[in-house]
């Protein structure tokens, strides 16, 4: 298996975006981040496509093939591969895309990651996140997504005393660095007396411990190491890459509080990359909602399992804390579009030790870490990432 | 007319009625619901499995209520869902009824009872199931 | 007129719902004096169906308590018929539901009955003429109901839900039905068209050419043919569409306020409608004894009367009666609601 950089990364904006098309929104995205790498489009050899829903979204399938062509490469008849894991359909694009490339089938490849969630209503968006649980056992007899979470909540609450009030302090921490990416769904900052007494969606989670309906798309360029410095002087270099599946239901599992695939994933990632949990310098993990930010700094191994809550209390993961986590604004902040969101966290993980962070940037930023989960945990993409430059 | 996928909850009237579940010959492990070999013991299973009626009777694992429901579950918001460790063993995800939603705890005992889980609409199809209720 | 020794009542099981409203706040939402109402029609409160139960589940609860105080395995339940006015579905049976639901599917005949409020009583009839016949080991008869009244009709007060589920045979009884007859005319009292919402009425015309008349002449019919009087009777149960008709109907016939008293739900949960009769006939057998003898006329309107003349055996001792809930710890099993909730639940506020 051959050493895989990122070479290039390209973003739309995240929200609302009443005027742009899943169409516009992709190829967006996948042009800045090919020029952003520099390569020619001959020199592309496939496309992975990672999007949640695009059927129930926008009635469309196929989708492979269709972003082939907007993005400008059916001319040259290459392969396009439409990936799927629920929330975590970015996260595996961006693997798929990886070993394509560490197996030395493919040189170059573009990742994208998109989903237009706002051509439906509201509760029809509800309806179509919500089949990423279990529809026969779980939705069916009224859990919604948000529930699912809820109940994990109120289990980790039980367990380890976990409070509203530190579930509270994660949406504010990641609007806070939200309000410095530009690129960001929410760009203000929030205060914990808003969160706490914001309209109930499933108890305890209100609307502000939960990520909103976005549109939007992220693109990166995947490139052989020892092609990369022909595009570039500042590789990231993809040094772990893991994946794992847990029971679907959240019933199904034997603990509430942890999220199982979470942790094979990273342990596959960290024993790739030869480092520990303190080794990681920057994190993006999946704030679907509050809480799962708080299970994933547990279940990355950053802290302890059950210290989630104090870890935000103590501002252990603050933009200026000892492992800082979502400077993006995560997923609360800067935006949810599903299948856009593991590849957008590639992408600030590579501003990031690019040093092109701005005033998100974490001093010294070697190693970062990717965490992208589907559904309700039932899987999980973890990438980790080490700097190149000098 | 409806697009409703009746034949995919008819199939499951037996688990939702009757709490119809099954158990591996070979380890006794129980899975609600059914499935068509045990994990476990895998191919050792096959033909094996023993279709089993569970009592209904567990304990609340979990609990949330439901502010923004689904539009089939409107008018019935806040309720209550829970994760429901049955007495047999496996978990299952289910409305808590009569109960007053403050009176919902983790380690109630419960008994499931047969109600109206949904409607697909005005003409569609009405699917029963189960839910749950505490024990006194 | 049928007379028979042996064929009767093996088991049965009751269901009402949790939610009530009081009489007091239906008038107030209408802005009519709470007093005349509650002592005009003899009701305090009445028993309300929540979102997600219907004549369906109802009659499940009341079958599987049926089932819980008995020893007969399901597989042996040759029939169910299930009387109500409002049926889940207008087509497709909610024989069905329950047959799956209790496990005696599928060697079963089902058919959904409808005659007003003595749609359960009728499937009574029918089951002791499959047992009779030799068609059936066991037929189950449910009467369940959860009628829905026009918002601010007075039929509001009485309108409510509940159910009862008798499971006839002719081995083992705990009170054989000795004789059943029916008076029968084509008397347009109280009706509703189908894919209507809610039912219309004659108003006075639903007194004495209706109720009074085909209840009268039904029991009157049937205390001649087996040669009993008011007296023979402990107990007597009479459809009650509100809480002083059963009473007056029995002060007619010759009974007491006493012998009505054990069977007479109605000021308590409202008019269960099919659920009725069979309710008050559910109440009784929660407290008799074995000897007790019991009349039983239901009416329906449209409309007809059955009448049942039945005696507890000692049987009844045998049963634990105790394993199902009775009659009065599902009246005493309640919560309030105020009229909007009422609203909600009910389905009185269209939206699309």
């Amino acid at each position: 298996m051959r050493d895989v950089a990122v070479i290039g990364v390209g973003l739309t904006e995240f929200g609302e975006l009443w005027d742009k098309s899943f169409r516009q929104l992709i190829a967006e995205a996948g042009s800045k981040a090919i020029f952003d790498a520099g390569v020619g489009v001959r020199e592309i050899d496939a496309l992975y496509i990672g999007s949640m829903s695009t059927g129930r979204f926008i009635g469309q399938e196929h989708v492979g093939a269709l972003v082939a062509d907007h993005a400008g490469f059916s001319h040259l008849h290459i392969p396009s591969i439409r990936v799927e894991s629920a929330c975590a359909s970015g996260g595996l694009a961006v693997r798929q895309g990886y070993l394509s490339v560490a197996s030395g089938i493919n040189d170059v490849v573009v990742v994208g990651g998109i989903e237009k969630m706002t051509d439906v209503t509201g509760n029809a968006a509800s309806d179509i996140l919500a089949t990423s649980m279990d529809q026969e056992w779980e939705t069916f007899f009224g859990a919604t997504y948000a529930g699912i979470y809820a109940m994990i909540a109120n289990r980790h609450m039980h367990e380890y005393g976990t409070t509203r009030e530190q579930l509270a302090q994660v949406a504010v921490k990641n609007h806070a660095n939200g309000a410095l990416n530009s690129y960001a769904q929410f760009k203000r900052p929030i205060d914990i007396k808003s969160v706490l007494n914001a309209p109930m969606v499933a108890s305890p989670l209100g609307m502000l411990d939960c990520s909103p309906l976005s549109d939007g798309a992220a693109a990166v360029v995947l490139c052989s190491m020892d092609k990369a410095k022909k595009y570039t002087d500042k590789p990231v270099k993809i040094i772990g890459s893991g994946q794992a599946s847990d029971m679907m239901p959240l019933h199904g599992r034997d603990n509430l509080c942890t999220f199982e695939a979470t942790v094979y994933a990273a342990k596959a990632a960290y024993k790739q990359a030869g480092i520990q949990p303190k080794d990681v310098d920057v994190a993006e993990v999946h704030d679907c909602f509050t809480i799962a930010e708080i299970l994933a700094v547990e279940d990355l191994g950053f802290v302890k399992k059950g210290d989630g809550g104090k870890a935000i209390e103590n501002k252990i993961t603050s933009l200026d804390g000892q492992i800082p986590v979502n400077t993006s604004g995560g997923l609360k902040a800067k935006g949810h579009p599903v299948g856009a969101t593991g590849v957008a966290q590639i992408a600030e993980v590579v501003f990031q030790l690019r040093e092109e962070a701005d005033k998100r940037q974490v001093k010294d930023a070697k190693i970062g870490l990717t965490h992208n989960i589907g559904g309700g945990g039932a899987s999980c993409v973890v990438h980790v990432l080490e700097a190149m430059r000098k | 007319m409806t697009d409703a996928a009746v034949p995919r909850f008819w199939r499951e009237i037996p688990q939702r009625y009757n709490l119809i579940a099954n158990q591996c010959s070979v380890c006794n492990k129980v899975y609600f619901p059914p499935r068509e070999y045990c994990p476990y013991c895998r191919r050792k299973s096959i033909g094996k499995m023993k279709n089993i009626k569970l009592s209904g009777k567990g304990e609340v694992v979990t609990y949330t209520m439901i502010h923004d429901a689904p539009e089939q579950f409107e008018g019935q918001a806040p309720y209550p869902i829970a994760i429901i460790k049955l007495d047999e063993g496996p978990k299952l995800t289910a409305q808590i009824v009569d109960c007053d939603n403050k009176d919902v705890k983790i380690g109630m005992k419960v008994q499931s009872t047969f109600r109206k889980i949904q409607e697909d609409g005005w003409v569609g199809a009405i699917y029963y199931g189960y839910k749950f209720k505490p024990v006194k | 007129m049928t007379k028979n020794n042996s064929i009767g009542i093996v088991s049965y099981g009751a269901h009402v719902p949790r939610y009530r409203i009081k009489s007091f706040d239906i008038a107030r939402a209408w802005g009519k004096d709470p007093d005349t109402i509650i002592n005009g029609l003899g009701i305090n409160e009445k028993s309300v169906p929540s979102l997600d139960q219907d004549v369906a589940t109802i009659s499940v609860e009341a079958a599987r308590a049926a089932l819980a105080r008995c020893d007969i395995d399901p597989q042996d339940i040759g029939a169910i018929y299930v009387g109500s006015e409002s049926h889940p579905y207008a087509v497709k049976p909610t024989g069905t539901i329950v047959g799956e639901a209790i496990g005696a599917t599928p060697d079963l005949k089902v058919a959904d009955y409808e005659f007003a409020c003595k749609a359960g009583t009728a499937a009574i009839q029918s089951c002791m003429a499959l047992v009779k016949a030799g068609m059936a080991k066991y037929g189950l008869a449910i009467g369940s109901d959860t009628s829905q009244a026009a918002p601010g009709d007075a039929l509001e007060y009485a309108a409510s839900a509940g159910g009862a589920a008798f499971i006839i045979g002719e081995k083992n009884v705990i009170a054989s039905i000795n004789y059943t007859c029916s008076f029968t005319t084509d008397t347009p009292d109280f009706w509703r068209r189908e894919g209507r919402k809610y039912p219309s009425h004659g108003g006075r015309f639903t007194g004495e050419p209706a109720y009074f008349r085909h209840i009268v002449s039904s029991t009157k019919n049937l205390m001649t043919h087996v040669g009993t009087k008011p007296e023979d009777y402990d107990y007597a149960i009479f459809h009650q569409p509100n809480g002083k008709f059963p009473v007056r109907v029995a002060k007619m016939l010759g009974f007491t306020p006493g012998q009505v008293k054990q069977g007479l739900l109605c000021p308590f949960i409202g008019n269960t409608y099919s659920g009725s009769s069979m309710l008050g006939l559910a109440s009784v057998l929660d407290v008799a004894k074995p000897g007790d003898r019991i009349m039983v006329t239901s009416y329906g309107s449209g409309a007809g009367s059955d009448s049942f003349d039945i005696t507890v055996t000692e049987n009844i001792e045998k049963m634990n009666r105790e394993k199902a809930p009775m009659v009065s710890q599902l009246i005493e099993n309640k919560e309030y609601i105020d009229y909007a909730t009422y609203a909600k639940f009910r389905d009185l506020l269209y939206w699309e």
